[in-house]
């Protein structure tokens, strides 16, 4: 138990990532500010990014120092995250011009 | 003590900068260097910024505080640090106390990966260049902060120009940084490299300063570079964001005193630092003028005489300057600090004249002297450039910089690789 | 310029493993908990950067830099220009939790339990990810991720390349249309 404890393995780092994960979830679920929202969504994303790497590294070491399938993956992500933030903070944005509020509550036009 | 000596000497020959070789002693001993040295150019360049604008505007500068003003910043840095800290009504404490850190931090941690010589950094991370980029848009978080924390609509107005002058010319700095990464990957037996000590070899290996490879792609993507530089550090003729007659000071017009001191700290270090990116891509790092041309020993020997004159040189302008002070009693003080430094000043030179101190020093006062030839040239810009007004300095960043860098982009790679090209070509037309 | 081929052995990897974690956990319940969006924004840069250097220890130096460069150097950016462009000081005084707080958090509770579940899971006594000894070549992790992408005869990643920078230049138009002021 001690030497697992002080042992960095793979599931470490799965177990970081899945107590981002679940940061992130809380966050999208129970904020009511969009940008905070956002944000909790690019936790999200960085528990998934994480996961990648070190399963990488763990791949690595199986089948050879080229086996760099994780990282590739990993800078994927990080390039569909920006490209997401950017289209949420636009939409965000025409939003808030028209109602003056920042509240994922208040989104309720097309409500009955 | 002979063990001691021993230490340093079997450390001086090693091939390797000590956060690859994993030695932390001396890791941790360059790192205060660089701090020390960072801190004392940063001094030396507030004194030669009044003095060489000052006499390019044909006016004296500082003359009262030292000879020559050569005390004026520490002066100073006294009053900085006596004034009394300020804070805005209705600032955001936390905020506004960690902004200037956070530049300060952004500035300072590129230096782990600058090359003063093959084996003189503080680490050689293979990812070199891409850190040194990645680190130096951090400061923009800082100003962004530091421009909210203030709660005032002028450095707010500032922070978001400078932060969107600051984002908008790194996409053309990234553009110049990868067209001279290529060049690295012409080596006859390397695949390219990010890593900065690297990219001085690759100039090394192939004979040539990038600055001049596929002329005139280099010199272009220079030019890109350093125009991108200067609009980078927000100086002039940048520099609207923080202009007094424009607004006030802008993101630092609330910050006084010790914290204002920090964002100057920060500024010169960030040009020292991009100053650097630019000597280590395109002007050859600590490799001596005309590594191919004037090839050989004697040249060498030649060349290693150059740091030495250069610092008798300053101490005979010092001495010259002794002999032209007022014969004033009052002046007395003043005239023997001016020959004291001069006399420092040609003892170093003198020093620099003995064989084991001229073969080491030459990596570094060759990169040092690159380095301040591009603080000259900042300096210059402020004295000569009208400043950009805000909608042109967008403009040029994206419709002239950025398409430009393209283009270089893709006729670096095409050059380069026109051998390959070529056999392509001919084959599809052989079929 | 020789590549490295034997490895440099990781230095106190437990001690660092556990701070960057820390900070990282820390750093995202500031996230999550924050009034002031500006608070919560530099709390993820915080953790962004834990991040990054967690990449390093994992031997990924590549991933590190552009996660440096684009997330905690543009993409927060993004997130503080808005902040600030939309001031939300009204936003600060009003609830910040909405009114499905609970079952939200026992749904997280859920998963976090799915989680713990899958991993601590060892069939026949053996445990999930059994490590192998890794090699470390550092001069090769940059050539290797380009070999990946692009490389003539093993580059696997090409048409995702090309897909992704596609995928940019859709959400630069869009983000740009959706933004504009309307005259």
């Amino acid at each position: 138990m001690h030497s697992a404890l002080f042992e960095i393995s793979t599931l470490h780092y799965l177990v970081l990532g899945a107590a981002l994960f679940l940061l992130g979830v809380i966050g999208v679920l129970t904020r009511r500010n969009v940008v905070i929202v956002l944000m909790s969504i690019e936790l999200i994303l960085n528990a998934v990014n994480l996961n990648l790497v070190a399963f990488s590294r763990y791949w690595q070491s199986i089948h050879g120092p080229s086996a760099l399938h994780g990282q590739v993956f990993a800078i994927f992500v990080i390039t569909d995250a920006a490209a997401e933030a950017a289209v949420g903070l636009g939409i965000l944005i025409a939003f808030f011009r028209n109602k003056e509020t920042v509240n994922v509550d208040e989104v309720n036009l097309l409500k009955w | 003590m002979h063990a001691l000596v021993q230490y340093i000497e079997s450390y001086l020959s090693s091939d390797k900068t000590p956060g690859t070789a994993g030695n932390w002693f001396w890791a941790t001993v360059y790192v205060l260097l660089v701090f020390v040295g960072l801190s004392i150019a940063v001094i030396a360049m507030n004194w030669l910024e009044r003095k060489i604008l000052a006499h390019m505007q044909v006016r004296l500068g500082p003359m009262r505080v030292g000879p020559h003003g050569l005390l004026q910043p520490i002066a100073d840095a006294l009053k900085l640090l006596l004034k009394e800290d300020i804070i805005p009504d209705g600032a955001d404490k936390v905020v506004f106390w960690i902004a200037p850190f956070i530049v300060v931090l952004a500035a300072f941690t590129v230096f782990v990966v600058v090359p003063f010589g093959p084996t003189h950094a503080v680490t050689d991370m293979n990812i070199g260049i891409l850190f040194m980029l990645g680190v130096s848009s951090l400061s923009v978080l800082g100003i962004v902060t530091a421009g909210w924390a203030s709660n005032s609509h002028y450095p707010l107005i500032g922070a978001l120009r400078s932060s969107a002058q600051m984002v908008s010319y790194e996409v053309a700095m990234g553009l110049a940084v990868v067209s001279a990464i290529l060049m690295t990957s012409l080596n006859e037996s390397s695949t390219g490299t990010l890593s900065m000590i690297g990219i001085v070899q690759a100039q090394q290996e192939q004979g040539v300063w990038f600055l001049f490879k596929f002329f005139p792609l280099g010199i272009i993507a220079f030019g890109i570079f350093a125009i991108a530089m200067v609009a980078e550090t927000n100086r002039a003729p940048f520099d609207l964001p923080e202009a007094e007659s424009e607004l006030t000071a802008g993101f630092h017009t609330e910050y006084s005193g010790f914290r204002w001191s920090l964002f100057f700290l920060a500024e010169y270090s960030a040009m020292i630092a991009v100053s650097s990116i630019a000597v280590t891509l395109w002007l050859g790092g600590w490799l001596r003028p005309f590594p191919n041309l004037l090839r050989g020993t004697t040249w060498d020997l030649a060349f290693s005489f150059i740091p030495g004159i250069t610092f008798l040189l300053l101490g005979a302008m010092c001495f010259y300057n002794t002999a032209r002070m007022p014969k004033h009693p009052l002046f007395k003080i003043q005239t023997l600090g001016l020959a004291g430094f001069g006399a420092v000043l040609a003892l170093i030179g003198l020093l620099m004249f003995l064989p084991p101190v001229r073969d080491r020093v030459g990596d570094i006062f060759w990169f040092s002297a690159k380095v301040a030839g591009f603080m000259y040239l900042y300096i210059w810009y402020r004295g000569t450039f009208p400043r950009y007004r805000f909608d042109q300095l967008m403009k040029v960043g994206w419709k002239v910089l950025l398409p430009t860098g393209l283009a270089l982009l893709i006729l670096t790679a095409v050059v380069g690789m026109r051998a390959e090209l070529l056999a392509q070509v001919r084959e599809v037309f052989q079929r | 310029m020789n590549p490295s081929l034997a490895p440099n052995p990781p230095v106190a990897t437990p001690f660092f493993f556990y701070g960057l974690a820390a900070i990282m956990i820390i750093g995202g319940i500031l996230v999550i908990t924050r009034k002031n969006a500006v608070h919560s924004a530099l709390a993820l840069i915080t953790t962004l950067l834990a991040q990054a250097a967690l990449y390093l220890m994992l031997y990924a130096p590549f991933v590190a830099g552009v996660q440096i460069i684009l997330y905690a150097g543009g993409i927060m950016v993004l997130f503080l220009f808005v902040i600030m462009l939309i001031s939300i000081e009204r936003a600060e005084k009003e609830r910040q939790f909405n009114k499905q707080w609970l079952v939200g958090i026992v749904a997280a509770a859920a998963l976090g339990g799915l989680f713990i579940t899958v991993y601590t899971t060892t069939t026949k006594g053996r445990v999930l990810f059994p490590e192998g000894r890794a090699s470390y070549m550092d001069m090769q992790n940059t050539q290797g991720i380009a070999n990946l992408l692009f490389d003539q005869h093993g580059g696997t990643y090409m048409f995702a390349f090309e897909i992704a920078s596609l995928l940019l230049l859709v959400a630069i138009i869009g983000a740009v249309v959706m933004a504009k002021k309307r005259i």
